[in-house]
């Protein structure tokens, strides 16, 4: 059966995904730039064409809540929301894992605020960095699209158990029209099928969940999030790989552009590593050896494709969307920076901020950083961050 | 009800689903209350229950005091859990990824995750219609953390953030109503109860269970640690309540109200608030002011509970 191929809003094609994978539940809050995805969600049981039950939530707070209820009692659940909508439902985001519920949310990127802001950069995402999901990037419609099914795919594998948080940027990614290939059902239910979850909350089998924790018991607990968390991620790889083989699209925890034989990287994650990508190719007529490393895979945190791909380069100019106040510099680069401190002969890694509430990054802007960082690693001006085009 | 009391007992549910061996203080009237809530509704339950006492005392990893399923995620969002539970389980017994059958929600929080912090969630539950139960343990303020002060905290009782000293008479404000509030929602169900008052308590759970649609209760347990009373005091200053019309025993069945309970004769407030400890630093007048507003409430619930 031929693939079926539209031009579709990418916070539709995420709606239909999660259509797609028989979600059971889905508790969402309105916020901006999230709402297109639940608000088509919300027409498709309306419709009929996806029989769950929608729970209008009277907060995010609650939305997580909601989900940690369906998802306790062993049902398919999913949310989405963004910046003052993730910071409202931190607390909860938190236990969802601790309390090993798979759990799914597209988590539309958007600005902290304040002052307040709807446009998007990666400030939200980063305070809930520690809060023990994994965490996914997507680049464009379709990985958004595949995201979805992989997400449940590993979420609920019992191996596993683990909320996923798939990142897309809002707006320059949730709501443009873009051309994505739609599986067929029959597919989708061979890659994730229908979940039954051990030990979930039924009156036959009773368990007691989220119980508290002494001193005498609270480590281990934390020892236990920390290798579940570690743990999955070969369930990450072997979830793509076997999409790769359903689908023919492939997935990788690091991903490069002409990094290969490049001195020097920029490194992205999200949206922007398509544009990083056409001022590499431009770099490169000139005659600059330079190349792009994209993290999609941010949590659990892939070191050994890292080291993979920058071993031998020279430089990492590492574009970050969000600032530490008062540390040094973005979370990124601070990543990077730890993860290759005691690595022999280790790139210098370069740091800029750009791009935060959507403030525009056009190709040459990347040409100035990828340019920038060079000159800045060649002259030794390595600590801290550059905060790129800001007015001062 | 009381008449029939030597029948009613043996009509009680044998087995226990809030086990013996929790840690509870001596004398703790709320833990009575789970107890008697879960023989009223039995094993086809699932409790999501919110930070606090009952939680506490209940869950100590690796012990567990519960026979049925039993979750807690954070301290205001009980009421939000058990809905998730009640939606997800809905979804899949529609969609046959789980064999049918009928299953009480149950919501179970004290009165600072009900009057202050979890209010919100609670409204929300409430006003989309779920089927499930919530159930206030009302102790009166904060024990869990020390005796500190709630909005269902009582006008003068002095608690560790609302002391009675020379500028003041202990909390300020009157306590929060949840009742109306629960039944200003338009939802099927509100009673109040009180475990001095047990087979009340039981038929109150029984119909809140029983209705489609949400339910609340609010129970009145007496906290001998938090209001400075002997512990084994707990049951007599439950049925004072009652009996001085402080804590009037009533339900509202689809707008209708009824007192279940009508004390006969009533009984001075003065002897409901003189041996507790919380109220040690009261005048006569501020008593007496305690009395006609008490009063003054009870006859507009009894005019309530007249209408039908």
């Amino acid at each position: 059966m031929a693939k079926e191929r539209r031009g579709i809003e990418v916070s539709l094609a995420i709606a239909e995904a999660v259509g797609q994978a028989d979600c059971d539940v889905i508790a969402a809050y309105p916020i901006t730039p999230q709402t297109h995805i639940v608000e088509h969600l919300s027409e498709m049981v309306a419709d009929g064409h996806l029989d769950a039950e929608f729970v209008p939530v009277e907060s995010e707070h609650s939305a997580m809540s909601v989900c940690c209820g369906a998802a306790a009692v062993g049902a398919r659940t999913f949310t989405s929301t963004s910046s003052q909508g993730l910071a409202l439902m931190a607390e909860i985001f938190f236990i969802a894992s601790a309390m090993r519920l798979p759990v799914v949310m597209a988590l539309a990127n958007r600005s902290l605020s304040a002052p307040l802001s709807i446009w998007n950069d990666h400030t939200d995402t980063m305070m809930v960095r520690d809060g023990g999901w994994i965490h996914v990037f997507v680049e464009n419609g379709q990985e958004a699209y595949d995201h979805v099914f992989w997400a449940f795919r590993v979420a609920e594998d019992p191996a596993v158990r683990l909320p996923v948080a798939i990142n897309i940027d809002g707006f320059i990614l949730t709501h443009v029209i873009e051309p994505i290939e739609f599986e067929d059902d029959e597919l989708i239910k061979r890659y994730i099928p229908e979940y039954k979850m051990e030990k979930a909350l039924h009156p036959d089998n009773p368990v007691s969940m989220g119980c508290f924790g002494m001193p005498e018991i609270y480590t281990e607990a934390q020892m236990a999030r920390e290798k579940a968390l570690v743990g999955s991620y070969a369930t990450c790889v072997k979830a793509w790989e076997e999409w790769a083989v359903l689908t023919g699209r492939r997935y990788h925890p690091v991903e490069t552009y002409r990094a290969e034989d490049a001195d020097y990287c920029i490194v992205t994650m999200g949206s922007l590593g398509e544009t990083a990508m056409v001022a590499v190719d431009e770099l490169r007529e000139q005659g600059e050896k330079v190349g792009v490393i994209k993290i999609r895979l941010w949590r659990p945190f892939p070191f050994e494709d890292l080291y993979g791909v920058v071993d031998g380069k020279r430089v990492l100019i590492v574009l970050d969307r969000a600032i530490s106040f008062g540390g040094p510099g973005g979370p990124v680069a601070l990543e990077l920076r730890s993860a290759l401190y005691n690595r022999p002969q280790a790139p210098t890694v370069v740091n800029y901020v750009a791009g935060l509430a959507s403030r525009d990054v056009t190709v040459e802007d990347f040409k100035a950083i990828i340019l920038g960082g060079k000159a800045k690693a060649a002259a030794g001006d390595t600590a801290g961050f550059t905060l790129y085009g800001v007015r001062e | 009800m009381d008449k029939f009391s030597v029948y009613a007992a043996r009509l009680v549910e044998k087995g226990e689903y809030f086990a013996s061996g929790h840690r509870a203080c001596q004398g703790c009237a709320e833990a009575l209350a789970v107890r008697l809530v879960m023989k009223a509704l039995g094993r086809d339950t699932i409790v999501a229950m919110a930070t606090g006492c009952m939680e506490i005392v209940s869950s100590p990893l690796p012990t567990t005091a519960w026979e049925v399923p039993w979750i807690h995620v954070a301290f205001e969002n009980a009421s939000a859990v058990i809905t998730g539970c009640e939606s997800g389980m809905k979804a899949m017994m529609r969609k046959g990824k789980l064999p049918p059958k009928k299953i009480n929600f149950v919501a179970m929080g004290g009165d600072g995750a009900t009057a202050d912090i979890g209010m919100g969630q609670l409204s929300g539950a409430l006003e989309r219609g779920h089927d499930f139960v919530y159930v206030c343990y009302d102790n009166e303020a904060y024990m869990n953390t020390g005796i500190q002060r709630s909005s269902a905290t009582p006008w003068g009782a002095s608690t560790t953030t609302s002391p009675a000293g020379k500028l003041s008479k202990g909390q300020r404000t009157q306590k929060k109503d949840l009742p109306k509030i629960a039944i200003a929602h338009n939802i099927p169900y509100v009673a109040t109860a009180c475990p001095s008052f047990p087979f009340d308590l039981m038929e109150k759970v029984k119909k809140a269970a029983a209705v489609e649609g949400p339910a609340y209760l609010h129970i009145l347990s007496v906290c001998p640690t938090g209001w400075r009373i002997p512990s084994e005091e707990a049951i007599k200053y439950g049925r004072l309540a009652v009996n001085t019309c402080v804590f009037p025993l009533y339900e509202c069945l689809y707008g209708k109200y009824r007192l279940t309970y009508r004390p006969n004769p009533i009984l001075p407030v003065r002897e409901y608030i003189e041996g507790q400890g919380r109220f040690r630093h009261l005048t006569p007048e501020d008593i007496e002011a305690i009395q006609e507003r008490t009063t003054a409430e009870y006859e507009k619930l009894v005019k309530l509970s007249e209408e039908v």
